[in-house]
Order: structure tokens, then C-alpha cells, then sequence
């Protein structure tokens, strides 16, 4: 077999993994949007957000110590003790539905009824706001994120692929880990979502709100609740990505991966969500791959491109939505006067 | 029936009607596997007030999408003065002078009230980009003369002390005012009404149907309505559609509709006994 | 007392069709134009020019600009930054192929040359809407900034991968490079807002603006009264191009003299000029420019005051900085989705009645 074939192999791999844990993030939006035609682009921030109180309640770390040493003249850092990966988990999932419902109280429910576009631009204020809020609550400096997770090379696919192919294959421990908690927390969703009580409850607002009220559904009650979910899935995104390449603003930047895969699957489509994710993470993997490499790009074009991660996913997305404008999944859309 | 485009007659009010304007052929209009309008045929004459009604469901609005191009019919032929009419845009239906009302009302809510008549002088009114930025030439004649037939219309419909007014702010009757005024200040050869008088009391049905006959009145405009309003129908038109189930079950006067066996069944039932 | 349009008849529709309809609001008009004209240039110096001035008059193009297509056609463009980038580097080829020609032709065809890539990235808004549009425009953002950074061309091969504007006059007096005056980069930027201003507003208080706002309001019924959707939407791309790639040029080449693009150009770029039009208000060409003053004059307040008055460091300023501008984009999306515009419209009305408002 060609080596860049193999080398095509191992990228396909490592892409496919990239795709489940953007699938992840994009479930995030779909399930806010689903529940409350919230486009909520402040989903990378809150990401972002919850590593950084993950770490911070790790570490010990004395919330708004910058803000207040400045202001009294203090000189405050760590209380001095360190808590247990699972139960800062735990509590930064609190702080995260504390989030949501204040999110909740003070800004959403105060839009109900607004057009669309006019909520997608409060939660782009959202995310100022949140990032801000972020570093002056835990400092902005990069830092570490550790709970635990394996990382490093696999050895076993290191060595299968090495006696198959006569070249080991790079798979990041963290990145298996990743991909089987992101596919495991986008089953529990689903099934969430299609069979609970409060998942028939979910899906009921999101066809009609008022019908929804009429039933008997608390409407807030629902949308701090998913704006919760979408809090854990943050979360979740957030320990995996921080493990990876340290928790820092550019964290926040996976909502922006993850938007070229909600226009690619439908805004309203959890198979959607998926599916796009893989296609886009395999498809930029790829393509940066192929157009960068001299022995294919150089060969077949007389050029190489780098650095195409940074517009693929969008422009991919753009083409296909020319032709099909609700997305893979999405519902037709039927317009009338 | 063959129609003579040439052949008119004269209404029992002594207006005299002119030769078919808009010939539909056998329209039918599915969609997916719902059949909206099943092979339907009628026509509209110059000056005469045409009505569509019909039971809920019937097809009426769907005709009117036809009839303003915002459906494509899958079978039958749409003629307009004469020509065969291709497939076309809705904006292109309103360059040819058709121009309509909607039965949810459909107006900028964010333009004042003299900005929504004005968009109704899109046809006239075809100045280039660089005369309209520099605000010389063509592009201030053009609104100044414009503006002159706009204030006609709004003198006419009675709307002159909302002129400034945002739509957003208006009361539903007004509202309904505004977009007859929008329709009528295109100068339209058809003037097509979605349900004008749909959502209003006694009174306001009686300035509507004021309005509408003086349109007609003034402007010889030639005008098809859809209303659900019986009483209203019979006294306003000329020559009614009765549809049902997407099909036509009656056409004709007022009072040949009226006596029509299939459409007392329509809309009251067959009757068991 | 004195704001009354009572007693200021109107004989003729031209006169009622005029941009400032009241007679003090004209009077007040001239007035700032000759203050910025011929009092500013003397008393400015180079930290009000940099700091204040410089960034107000080109962010505000940029806000005029965005305005057409957001606030009066109702398509939401996150690309902004991107097409500055166009226009920055379309002046900086000019400029360096052309250096005979005057710069005042460079900026206008940096403008002309941004309006055409940003019709080729509104060519999907026929086909998809609302967000789904916002977020393909993130494609422009993002590809025209790979493109700007990546091909080498762009910035004429030069090691840094920086582009520089080299000096350049307008009437033997130098308004680029080290050389510029104050008072000169002033007031060549003031003249292309003006002349922005002027044509903005010409366009949206004609038909092209009443085309552009039924598209907004509802692009069906639009569509059925007669606005073809192709020109109408494509129009305000090109117009929005036109506006925004010449703040870019100007951005580049006389505000800042050097540029990265990925630092000045990136996706902030395109938000900050999205919330002054959301601030000043959408739909409104005095909103571009009261959205712009406000979000310029935050950040110097913010520093002066925290920073320079209470001592603290700077990256708490910043991140209060965001907060507060997070915070204020919400707070007007809930309470005043018209923006300042809106709050100055009310204002004037009641002024209009005072002192007797029954």
C-alpha cells in the first residue's frame, strides 16, 4: 500500500474522532435551539467558562482575587486547598445550572417572542460578557487541566497498525477517551431527549410554546433545564479540550467549529449534529492533508496550502447550504403569505 | 365554454364590462399529494369585480397565489392580456400590473405609512443606484411625481393624518387601509383582495366595501376578491367562482350562484330527510 | 421651546422630503459640519486624533456601511472584518502599483473592489436566511483572512508577511506614512464619512432604501409587491462593500500605517462594528455614528478612569471592558432594540411638546 494512503488512514481516524467530539459541542446548540429557537452562540464560552471554574475550585483558587486585590489592595490567591477532581465536577455543574437559570431569569425570558436573529445577537452579547466575566473570576492566564484522563500515544493501536501497515499509528489515549464519552453522552441525550418524561416535555415546546403551556409545562422550568444540559455538555467539552491544550480563551473557539456543522446538519437535527460532525472533522482533517502534502497537493496542483482548518468547515458548509438550504436533516422548510 | 376576448356586457347597475383581462386554463396546483385546485377555468373582465368563494379549505387563497405567482401550477395555462404567461417570479407578476392584498396582512411594519404606499410605485419607478445616491436627476423627479399620485390615493382612502406614522403602530382596520392603499398606488390592471374584510365589525365591512366599490368606480380598476362574508359577496360583485375541494362547482351572477343546487349543498349541506 | 415644526410649512414635497425636516435640526447640522470642518482641525493633537478622532470617523464608515445591510435590509453579516481586510489590502496593491495616483481614487476603488467580493459572499443570502446567513458569512471572515495571511502576493512578499503604507498626499500634503499631520489624516477621514454619510443617507430615503427595508420587514410580501430579491439583496451587499472596504483602506493606511492581518481584521473586528450598529441602532445612519462614538469612547473612559485614576492593571480594565459591552448589547437588544437612535427620536419628541406636552 503507498505510505501517503496510510498516512491518509491514520488522518481519517484522527479526524473521525475530531468529528465526534465537534458532534458533541454542536448537540449543545441543537438542544437549545430545539427547546427554545435559541441560537446560542455563547456555547463556546460557556465551555471556556466551566473549565475555568473547574480548575479554579480544583486549584482553590479565590474567585475574583485579581478584581478584588486591585480594588482593597489585598493580596489574595488560594485558599490553600485542593479539591478532588470528581467533586469539583459536581459543583461546577451547580454553578453551571446557577448559570443557566440567572441567564435564564434575567435575559431570555425578557425576549421571548423576539425574532430569532435578535436573540442569536444576545447571546453573541452573552459570550462577551461571559468571557469577560470568566477571566476577572478565575484570571486569565493559560492553565492547566488535569482530572485524570489517560493521555499520550496508544500503544496497542501504535503496535496492531505497526505489524499491519509497517507504520505506527498516533492516536492520542485522550482523544479515545473523548470520542467514547462524547458518543456515550450523545447516546444518553437521544435517548433523553426521545423517551424521559421531561425529554417529551422538551420536544413539546419546541413544536409550540403556548400549546406546550396549556398542557401544564413550566416553560421556565424547561428552559433552565436544557440551558443546563447545554451547561453539562459545555462542561464536558471544556474538561476534554482543557486537558488537551491547556484551558485558555482559544477554548471558547470550538463554538466556532461547531457551527459550520449545525448549518451542515440542520439546526433542529441530533442525527444531524452527528453525522456533520463527522463529515466536517474527517473533511478538514483531510483535506488539510492532502493540500498540504508536496507528494499529493504539490504533485497534482503544482501548490501546497496550509493552515485550511481555518475556513474549510464554513466554506464547505456554504456551498451545500446553496443547495440545500435546511441542512442534511433539517425539516423542509414550506413558506406562505 | 371558448370566451370572446372581444364580447362584453353591462351590469345591472349600467356599468359596461370589457373584454377578458386574465384567462386561467384549467389550473391544477398539488401539492406533494394534496390536490390544492383541480382543473379549474375562469376568466376576469376588464372593470368587473370578480369574487372567489367557497367553504374553508376550498382553495380560494391557493387561486390567488396562482393568479400572483407565488405558486406555480404543475397543469394548465395562465393568460394575461392576451399572451400566455410563462412560468414566472412573483416580483415579475407585479411588474405586469397585477397587484394584491393579503389576508394576514402583509405591510413593512417598520416603514412609516407613506413609505409603504410609496414601495406600491416600484413599477414607476426605476432610477439607477448612482442618481439615487447623489439624490439628482431622475431619482428626485422620480420621487416628487410619485409622491404627487401616492398623496392622491392616501387623500382617497382617508389615511392623510397617518401619513408619518409607523406601521407597527396602527390599529388592524387602519392597517388593512394602508395595504389597499399600498395595492392601489401601483395603478394596477388587476387588483387582487385576500379576504379584505376578514376580522372586522359591521362598520368597518361598510367602509371597506365603500372603498372598494369606489376603486372600481373611480379607477375602472378590474378587481378579484376572496371574502367569506356571503351578504358581502352577493352585493359587491359582478360574477362570482364558488369552489369546493379545489374544485369549481358554480360560476356566474350573484343570483345564478345563489340558486345553484351544488352550491347550496356546499355550504349548507345535503339536506336528510 | 424653540424645537417646533409648527409654523415650518412645507409648499412642496421636495422640501418635506429632505433629510432634516425641522429647521433647527438643519441649523444644528451646519453647525457640526463647520465645527468639524474648520474648528476641530486646530484644536486636535496627536493622542485626541489616535485615540479618539481617527478610530470614530473610520469605525463609523464601517458602521454606515454594516447598518445598510443589517439594519435597513435585514442581513445579519459577521464578515465585516474580512471585507476591511479587502479594502486594507486592495489600497495597499494600489497604492504600491499605482503610486502616481492620487490615494483619494485608491481608497474610492478599495471600496469598489470590497463591494464585489462582498456581492460574491451575499450570493448565498438568496438562498438562506437569518443565522443560517450570519453564519455563512463567518465564512468570508474566515477565508478572506487565510487568504490575506497565506498568499504572499498580497502582501508583496515582504519577510514580516506585514503590509506598510508608504507615504502618500493629497494636495502636496502628506496623509499616510510618518510624515501625516494630525489635523491631515483627520480630515482626509472626514471627508469619505461625509461623503459616506451623504450617499447613505440619499439611499435610504429613496426607493433603492424603501426596497431594501420591505426585504427586511417581510421578503415575501416584498417579493409580491414587486422587489426583485436578487438586486434588491445584492444591491445592499455591494452598497455595505462599498462603505466598509474604504473604512478598511483608510483603517490601514492612515489610521494604523501597518498591518497584520489576522490581528486587526479577525472576527472581533466584525462583532465590535456589529454592536455599534446594535447599540447606535439598527436601521438609523445617526445610529452608525452614535454606536461608533460609544463603543470608542468606552474603552478610553474605562482605561483613564480605572487604569489612570484608580491604579489597577490593565487586563482587569479589559476584561471589564467586555463585560460591559456584553452586558449593554443585552441590555439594549431587551429594552431599546432601536438603539441610542431611538432614545434620541424619543427625547426629541418630547422636546418637541415641552413645555406643554398635553
Amino acid at each position: 500500500m503507498p505510505e501517503q494512503v496510510i498516512f491518509g488512514m491514520e488522518v481519517f481516524l484522527n479526524g473521525l474522532m475530531a468529528g465526534v467530539l465537534y458532534a458533541l459541542v454542536a448537540l449543545g446548540f441543537v438542544l437549545i435551539y430545539k427547546a427554545s429557537g435559541i441560537f446560542n452562540y455563547a456555547q463556546g464560552v460557556m465551555a471556556l467558562f466551566a473549565a475555568l471554574t473547574l480548575v479554579g475550585i480544583m486549584e482553590g483558587q479565590v474567585p475574583f482575587s485579581h478584581l478584588i486585590n486591585a480594588a482593597l489592595g489585598t493580596d489574595l490567591h488560594h485558599f490553600g486547598w485542593h479539591v478532588p477532581a470528581f467533586l469539583a465536577i459536581l459543583l461546577t455543574m451547580v454553578v453551571m445550572v446557577a448559570l443557566s437559570w440567572v441567564v435564564n431569569t434575567i435575559i431570555f425570558r425578557h425576549l421571548v417572542n423576539q425574532d430569532a436573529i435578535i436573540l442569536f445577537m444576545a447571546t453573541i452579547g452573552l459570550a462577551y460578557f461571559l468571557e469577560g466575566f470568566g477571566d476577572i473570576m478565575w484570571g486569565s492566564e493559560i492553565k492547566k487541566l488535569d482530572v485524570g484522563l489517560p493521555q499520550g500515544i496508544n500503544g496497542l493501536i501504535d503496535e496492531t497498525t505497526f505489524k499491519i501497515f509497517d507504520y505506527g499509528f498516533f492516536i492520542d489515549n485522550l482523544d479515545i477517551v473523548a470520542t467514547i464519552v462524547a458518543a456515550l453522552l450523545v447516546g444518553a441525550l437521544v435517548a433523553f431527549a426521545q423517551y424521559s418524561k421531561q425529554g417529551r416535555a422538551m420536544r413539546a415546546v419546541a413544536d409550540d410554546h403556548q400549546a406546550a403551556l396549556s398542557v401544564g409545562i413550566s416553560l421556565n422550568f424547561i428552559w433552565v433545564m436544557v440551558w443546563s444540559l447545554a451547561g453539562f455538555v459545555a462542561l464536558v467539552a471544556g474538561i476534554m479540550w482543557g486537558t488537551k491544550s491547556g484551558v485558555q480563551f482559544s477554548l471558547s473557539l470550538i463554538a466556532l467549529k461547531a457551527l459550520p456543522v449545525l448549518m451542515l446538519g440542520g439546526f433542529t437535527s441530533i442525527p444531524g449534529a452527528i453525522v456533520g460532525g463527522l463529515i466536517i472533522g474527517v473533511g478538514e482533517k483531510l483535506f488539510e492533508f492532502i493540500m498540504s502534502s508536496q507528494a499529493i497537493a504539490g504533485e497534482l496542483f503544482g501548490f501546497t496550502l496550509s493552515a485550511t482548518e481555518n475556513w474549510f468547515a464554513y466554506v464547505l458548509a456554504l456551498i451545500f447550504l446553496v443547495f440545500r438550504p435546511q441542512g442534511l436533516f433539517g425539516e423542509k422548510i414550506i413558506e406562505r403569505v | 365554454m371558448m370566451l370572446d376576448a372581444s364580447e362584453g356586457y353591462t351590469t345591472d347597475d349600467g356599468r359596461k364590462i370589457g373584454g377578458v383581462v386574465m384567462e386561467m386554463k384549467n389550473i391544477t396546483l398539488r401539492f406533494g399529494g394534496v390536490v390544492a385546485i383541480k382543473d379549474i377555468s375562469f376568466d376576469i373582465r376588464q372593470g368587473e369585480i370578480r369574487a372567489i368563494i367557497g367553504p374553508n379549505g376550498a382553495g380560494k387563497s391557493s387561486m390567488l397565489n396562482v393568479i400572483s405567482g407565488f405558486y406555480n401550477p404543475q397543469d394548465g395555462e395562465v393568460w394575461y392580456q392576451g399572451a400566455k404567461r410563462p412560468p414566472m417570479k412573483p416580483f415579475q407578476v407585479a411588474q405586469q400590473g397585477i397587484a394584491r392584498t393579503f389576508q394576514n396582512i402583509a405591510l413593512f411594519e417598520g416603514m412609516t405609512v407613506l413609505d409603504n404606499v410609496m414601495t406600491g410605485r416600484i413599477r414607476q419607478m426605476n432610477a439607477g443606484l448612482l442618481s439615487q445616491a447623489l439624490w439628482k436627476g431622475k431619482a428626485e423627479n422620480e420621487e416628487i411625481k410619485n409622491r404627487e399620485v401616492v398623496e392622491k390615493v392616501i387623500d382617497f382612502l382617508e389615511i392623510q393624518a397617518i401619513r408619518k406614522t409607523p406601521v407597527g403602530r396602527l390599529p388592524y382596520g387602519l392597517k388593512k387601509r394602508v395595504e389597499l392603499a399600498r395595492a392601489l398606488a401601483a395603478e394596477p390592471s388587476i387588483l387582487l383582495l385576500d379576504e379584505p374584510m376578514a376580522g372586522m365589525n359591521v362598520e368597518e365591512k361598510e367602509d371597506m366595501s365603500r372603498f372598494i366599490l369606489d376603486v372600481n368606480d373611480e379607477f375602472g380598476t378590474t378587481i378579484a376578491l376572496i371574502e367569506h362574508d356571503m351578504g358581502v359577496v352577493m352585493d359587491l360583485s359582478d360574477r362570482v367562482v364558488v369552489m369546493d375541494y379545489g374544485k369549481k362547482i358554480g360560476d356566474g351572477t350573484p343570483d345564478e350562484v345563489r340558486n345553484n343546487q351544488a352550491v347550496i349543498d356546499a355550504y349548507l349541506g345535503v339536506a336528510h330527510d | 421651546m424653540f424645537y417646533r415644526e409648527a409654523g415650518d410649512f412645507k409648499t412642496s414635497y421636495s422640501e418635506d422630503n429632505q433629510t432634516f425636516p425641522i429647521k433647527f435640526d438643519r441649523w444644528r447640522y451646519y453647525f457640526v459640519l463647520v465645527v468639524a470642518f474648520a474648528v476641530v482641525p486646530f484644536l486636535i493633537n496627536d493622542y485626541w486624533v489616535n485615540a479618539v478622532f481617527l478610530p470614530f470617523l473610520i469605525y463609523s464608515i464601517a458602521a454606515i456601511g454594516l447598518n445598510i445591510l443589517v439594519g435597513y435590509c435585514g442581513q445579519v453579516s459577521l464578515g465585516t472584518g474580512g471585507f476591511m481586510a479587502v479594502g486594507a489590502y486592495a489600497c495597499y496593491k494600489l497604492m504600491t502599483s499605482f503610486p502616481d495616483v492620487n490615494i483619494f481614487f485608491h481608497v474610492l476603488v478599495s471600496g469598489g473592489i470590497t463591494a464585489l467580493v462582498c456581492v460574491a459572499f451575499g450570493l448565498p443570502s438568496l438562498r438562506i436566511k437569518g443565522f443560517y446567513l450570519a453564519v455563512a458569512t463567518l465564512a468570508a471572515q474566515f477565508f478572506l483572512v487565510w487568504l490575506f495571511n497565506k498568499v504572499a502576493w498580497f502582501y508583496n512578499y515582504s519577510a514580516s508577511g506585514q503590509i506598510n503604507a508608504p507615504e502618500r498626499t493629497v494636495f502636496g500634503v502628506p496623509v499616510t506614512g510618518a510624515q501625516t499631520e494630525p489635523w491631515a489624516a483627520y480630515m482626509f477621514c472626514l471627508v469619505f464619512l461625509v461623503i459616506s454619510a451623504v450617499i447613505a443617507r440619499n439611499l435610504t430615503r429613496g426607493m433603492q432604501g424603501r426596497k431594501w427595508m420591505a426585504i427586511r420587514d417581510m421578503d415575501i410580501a416584498a417579493e409580491i409587491i414587486g422587489v426583485n430579491p436578487l438586486k434588491a439583496k445584492l444591491s445592499a451587499f455591494a452598497v455595505s462593500g462599498f462603505f466598509v472596504g474604504i473604512s478598511g483602506a483608510l483603517f490601514f493606511a492612515v489610521y494604523l500605517g501597518a498591518v497584520e492581518v489576522g490581528e486587526v481584521f479577525g472576527i472581533s473586528k466584525s462583532f465590535i462594528v456589529l454592536f455599534m450598529v446594535i447599540i447606535g441602532g439598527l436601521g438609523s445612519i445617526f445610529g452608525s455614528f452614535a454606536g461608533a462614538a460609544f463603543l470608542v469612547l468606552l474603552p478610553v473612559l474605562l482605561k483613564n478612569v480605572l487604569v489612570g485614576t484608580l491604579g489597577w492593571p490593565t487586563d482587569i480594565a479589559a476584561h471589564l471592558e467586555f463585560m460591559v459591552i456584553g452586558a449593554l448589547i443585552v441590555t439594549f437588544l431587551i429594552a431599546e432594540p432601536h438603539g441610542l437612535a431611538q432614545l434620541w427620536r424619543v427625547a426629541k419628541e418630547k422636546l418637541r411638546l415641552w413645555p406643554f406636552p398635553h
